[in-house]
């Protein structure tokens, strides 16, 4: 036997020794949970790091604190929220989704904070059972798959978008909308629906891309159009807030609309002064309106207002929350429970339709406007 | 497409695109510098701007500036941010190049691996200032508005602004010292010497290393000028900011010809303007396709840039 | 020089590949057969199969141990299709020497491709029934899908290298990624890719996404792994073929000295064509397979930091070599989802506990370091390897 023969056969003997020998330990029970324990866990799904991090933060926050006021008012429930980073790509979320599903210890998805997360993840979580509350998903498509699982407490692209439509209509009385969108799922679902909504109230449209800067071409375009009365933004405060401080250092002062997704505080202080009088519509009550301590209490946790989709998290959050407090600890417990819902919550009454949309009788719009830097709530867009 | 829009002010179209293009070009000029005398491309160059906008709005807020101060104030605001955007960045620059590439350098790597020691290098300082500025939100920060926006020349209907104003006087002011600086001083010489031949330069007692760090801090000087520039103008910054300007000074130092200081100017205006002009052609969502298009057209036809590539043999 | 270099190489340890060589035929076969029946092992790891015992250790490397963590198999698939990107993208940056910053655009082309011609839901396939009076349920078969990525792919490889591939390698990077962007650009910007909502409902080998697949199911990732685990294999032994070809041969060439080559007889822009065709096929292919196994594409999922990213897997793992590529394919997918689980370090103050938050700026000093250190890769081709020594011996005067 060559030495050679002997030293590559006792490499595979003793590689193969190593992986039987090792073999020795048991593995740990999974044991299984007593069904009727106040336990469990939620996922939280949704951009934590990463460009899109900063729309989702705030309504992490939300939730919890929803967890651990609830941690503390029962201390017999043992519930835990945990969170899942996916950067809002629908690549990084599905890996996590498949973790979730088979992990019996979940009862719920607060998520996806986006719309194309959601997406790609919403046929996974209905496979196995288990509910979905998105507190920021918007896109309309969402709710039309037939997908048993997923549910939203937020408004929809469309609801928004009517309400926009109704509000360049009854209060700014405008007869030549510009609407400006940033191509995203998000703004031009919404630009389709206040487009067709403003019919020939419509006077222009520019779309402009993710992480731009420079408006000039979109600000000629609208100083191109004679007589422009309103102008609509689809988008994030990224590009929201340098496009409304262009627009007014450029002179132009007509009413600017907004949407949910610069209800943020980041979009006044980025926009600074421009900003005054700027309108935000967003399917969500003022904090003041909802009654209860919400906006102090999260001042007071993190030192901060309340953000973007900050009550539709905390009302996610609050759905699953008061599912464990009525005893349900199953995956089909608690989707039963979500669906049957009927309760008033932070943003509005929540109680999903069938398709698992807001009710679209509950969903309320507000137009909030800009003073002194701060949303102040102006007047609630009635719908139909 | 939208002829009758882009014609009917195309004086205006094109004063916007150069104004818009006057701060690739100043970033641009770090790409260049540093690629004329190392044939290396320095991917961190677009956080070396990033910090210069950071260091520039925590100088503005840090001493109290409100929004639209007395003109006086303005320019010392300006003046004063510029030194320490210029340092910042410069700074930013000169450290990237200490901490990675002499390393790098003294192994006579590839530049391929240059490459990926700079987009580590990039990726760090990006997630760096997103997790530690801002509360970790990740969001835009706005800051004080400076100067307010008016018409400084109306000239046959083709309004300037102020800031435009400002920002292409700044560009050109600075290329113009560069040029200068490169081509008249002996700190220059020994720059071009460098790019040149760099054994021969070291022969004739040029030191390399010093000519190097001297190179990074040009750059970064000129990216904090355009951070201070940037500020004043569109009044907010990002911790993912620089990679979106990156790209696109990247893209005019090429279509400039890289490694070509003027090259650099060039290509930055030129590239500001087609964006405006495509951008109201069709939509700004498709401008960057047509900047691209006309890259990849120009390069067919000039394989080194508008302007040639050397930044040595341009003056030799 | 070459005394010098003998006397290094003479002092030196045998190296694994010495080592590797000088093993007989039938053990290098059974190391090879090992090492493939543990990577379809991969699945289990830290299990044996068939019975509740663990094997201590090798579980932790498991990216669902800990809080927070994703699905080993997905991970496990992904690393797999980043593995097949960076051979992919060996054989135009690591073999041919022309760096492609676009790679990303060939990626998402593979993955357009299945989605557009064999989702249900496509635009592209209800225009086609429209057109052509198709039955109301008509997609192109996933297997038909497959044939058209590659070609497609390798359409628009040779498409983009026609005009560019005469570039100087500088150049040629801004204009593929460029080139990435534009592909990502139309694909947001256009109603019949499906615009920014993307493509649901894109189906498998099992045809379209459901539980109940046997196999390919949404819920099970395994399958999906062993696939393309499979394709993997086929990739190296296919490329393995062309690297010792005289097509192989010319690319190192070219890599080396274009003019030299050129003078040898070796048409440089002809190979480097190929080279761009090979890479973008491959390209398509694990745009592909991603598509499939998500179920679900938007274009938000193709940008240009991907491109970024599966350059710096070949460099990091090592140009050159397939083994070190795939190797920085790995390391580069698989360390950041195990960072997201490590668990709260709580030997550190409260504002650094959750490595999660501090996962990319970790991998960005990796990358840095790791480059510094070992700027010839993690496992460096052997003949790069030696360029590399001969580069460092040619250091000028100061350097």
């Amino acid at each position: 036997m060559s030495r050679k023969f002997a030293r590559s056969l006792g490499g595979v003997i003793a590689a193969a020794a190593l992986v039987l020998g090792a073999a020795a330990c048991q593995k740990e029970g999974t044991g299984t949970n007593e069904a009727a324990k106040c336990e469990g866990k939620i996922a939280f799904m949704g951009a934590l790091t990463g460009a899109d991090a900063g729309a989702v933060l705030p309504s992490r926050d939300a939730a919890k604190l929803a967890f651990k006021k609830f941690a503390a008012a029962n201390p017999n429930c043992k519930v835990e929220l945990v969170e899942f980073d996916t950067q809002g790509d629908p690549a990084q979320a599905t890996p996590v989704a498949n973790k979730i599903a088979p992990d019996a210890s979940f009862i719920g998805v607060i998520g996806g904070a986006f719309s194309g997360e959601s997406k790609a993840t919403m046929p996974i979580y209905e496979a196995a059972g288990l509910v979905m509350v998105s507190q920021s998903a918007t896109n309309p498509d969402l709710t039309k798959t037939g997908n048993k699982s997923f549910h939203r407490v937020n408004g929809n692209d469309t609801t928004q978008g009517e309400a926009a439509v109704k509000y360049f209509k009854d209060t700014v009385k405008a007869t030549k909308v510009f609407v400006i969108d940033d191509g995203s799922t998000y703004g031009k679902g919404i630009s389709d629906v206040v487009k067709s909504g403003l019919g020939a109230l419509k006077a222009g449209e520019d779309t402009v891309q993710k992480a731009q800067a420079n408006f000039d071409a979109t600000i000629s375009k609208i100083k191109g159009v004679a007589g422009v009365d309103a102008i609509a933004f689809a988008g994030y405060t990224g590009e929201g807030a340098p496009l409304l401080k262009q627009i007014r250092a450029a002179g132009i002062t007509v009413p600017f609309v907004g949407f949910d997704g610069v209800y943020d505080p980041a979009f006044a202080s980025g926009a600074g002064t421009a900003a005054e009088g700027a309108i935000v519509t967003c399917p969500c009550i003022p904090a003041e309106k909802a009654g209860g301590t919400f906006a102090a209490d999260f001042k007071a946790e993190y030192g901060k207002d309340p953000g973007a989709y900050t009550a539709e998290g905390w009302d996610a959050a609050t759905v699953f929350l008061s599912g464990f407090k009525a005893g349900k600890v199953t995956r089909a417990d608690m989707l039963a429970w979500v669906d049957a819902y009927n309760e008033q919550g932070l943003s509005k009454k929540i109680k999903f339709d069938a398709t698992g949309e807001v009710d679209k009788a509950n969903v309320v719009v507000w137009a909030y406007e800009i003073k002194g830097g701060v949303l102040t709530p102006k007047t609630e867009i009635k719908l139909g | 497409m939208n002829f009758d829009a882009l014609f009917d002010h195309i004086g205006q179209h094109t004063v916007d695109g150069l104004a818009k293009g006057a701060i690739y070009a100043l970033v641009a000029l770090g790409y260049t510098l540093v690629y004329g005398v190392l044939r290396l491309i320095n991917f961190a160059h677009s956080e070396v701007f990033m910090v210069g906008t950071f260091a520039v709005m925590w100088t503005w807020i840090g001493i109290g500036a409100g929004n639209t101060p007395s003109i006086g104030i303005a320019i010392l605001l300006l003046v004063l941010g510029g030194l320490v955007g210029a340092a910042a960045s410069g700074g930013t620059a000169v450290l990237v190049e200490l901490v990675a590439y002499r390393h790098l350098r003294r192994k006579n790597a590839p530049s391929l691996v240059f490459l990926i020691t700079a987009i580590g290098v990039s990726l760090s300082l990006t997630e760096i200032f997103g997790i530690f500025t801002g509360n970790g939100e990740r969001k835009i920060q706005g800051m004080p508005t400076i100067l307010n926006q008016s018409i400084a020349i109306d000239f046959l209907g083709v309004e300037i602004t102020n800031l435009q104003l400002i920002v292409l006087a700044a560009a050109f002011l600075m290329m113009i010292g560069l040029d200068q600086f490169i081509n008249k001083t002996r700190y220059g010489r020994g720059v071009r010497a460098v790019a040149q031949n760099p054994d021969t330069a070291a022969l004739m007692g040029v030191n390399k290393d010093r000519v190097i760090v001297l190179i990074f801090a040009l750059g970064g000087l000129m990216a904090g000028v355009a951070a201070v520039l940037w500020n004043m103008r569109y009044g907010f910054t990002r911790f993912d900011i620089g990679f979106v300007i990156g790209l696109k000074a990247f893209t005019a130092a090429v279509l400039g010809g890289i490694g070509n200081l003027r090259g650099a100017l060039v290509g930055g205006l030129l590239l500001g303007v087609i964006e405006v002009y495509f951008a109201t052609l069709t939509a700004s969502k498709w401008e960057d396709v047509f900047a691209f298009i006309v890259l990849v057209v120009v390069l067919m036809f000039r394989p080194t840039g508008l302007l040639g590539e050397s930044l040595g043999r341009a003056r030799a | 020089m070459t005394a010098n270099e003998n006397t290094v190489t003479k002092k030196k340890k045998r190296s694994f590949a010495d080592r590797w060589n000088g093993l007989p035929g039938w053990s290098r076969f059974f190391w090879i057969m090992g090492g493939v029946i543990f990577l379809f092992y991969l699945p289990e790891l830290g299990n044996i199969p068939g019975t509740n015992l663990e094997i201590p250790g090798l579980g932790f490397l498991r990216t669902d141990v800990g809080v927070g963590g994703s699905d080993w198999d997905s991970i496990l698939f992904r690393c797999a299709v980043f593995v097949l990107i960076a051979l992919g993208l060996n054989v135009v940056v690591g073999l041919a020497g022309l760096l492609d910053l676009g790679y990303v655009g060939f990626f998402a082309i593979g993955a357009y491709s299945v989605a557009l011609f064999g989702s249900q839901q496509s635009p592209v396939v209800k225009l086609l029934r429209a057109n052509f009076d198709l039955a109301p349920d008509w997609a192109l078969a996933w297997s038909w899908c497959i044939l058209l990525a590659i070609v497609l792919t390798m359409f628009s490889g040779v498409l983009l290298g026609w005009p560019t591939l005469r570039l100087r390698g500088d150049y040629l990077a801004i204009v593929t990624l460029g080139f990435g962007e534009i592909i990502r650009i139309i694909a947001r910007n256009s109603t019949i890719t499906g615009g920014p909502d993307g493509i649901t409902a894109i189906p498998g080998p099992e045809g379209a996404p459901n539980a109940q697949n046997k196999y390919f199911s949404i819920l099970d990732q395994k399958w999906w792994y062993w696939l393309a685990l499979v394709a993997v294999l086929v990739v190296i032994l296919a490329v393995r073929r062309l690297e010792n070809s005289r097509v192989g041969r010319s690319w190192l060439a070219i890599r080396e000295d274009e003019d030299a080559a050129a003078v040898m007889g070796v048409h440089g822009f002809k190979f480097k064509l190929w080279a761009f065709a090979i890479g973008a096929a491959i390209g398509g292919l694990s745009g592909l397979l991603f598509a499939s196994q998500q179920a679900f594409i938007d274009p938000s999922q193709f940008n240009v930091n991907l491109s970024i990213l599966f350059v710096a897997m070949v460099v990091v793992g090592g140009a050159g070599n397939m083994a070190g590529a795939a190797l920085g394919a790995i390391l580069l997918t698989y360390l950041p989802e195990r960072l997201r689980s490590l668990g709260a370090l709580e030997f550190l103050p409260e504002r650094f506990q959750d490595p999660a938050e501090f996962r990319y700026l970790l991998f960005g000093l990796a990358m840095v370091v790791v480059m510094i250190l070992r700027p010839q890769g993690l496992l460096p081709s052997k003949r790069r390897a030696r360029e590399l020594k001969d580069r460092a011996q040619e250091v000028p005067v100061n350097g």
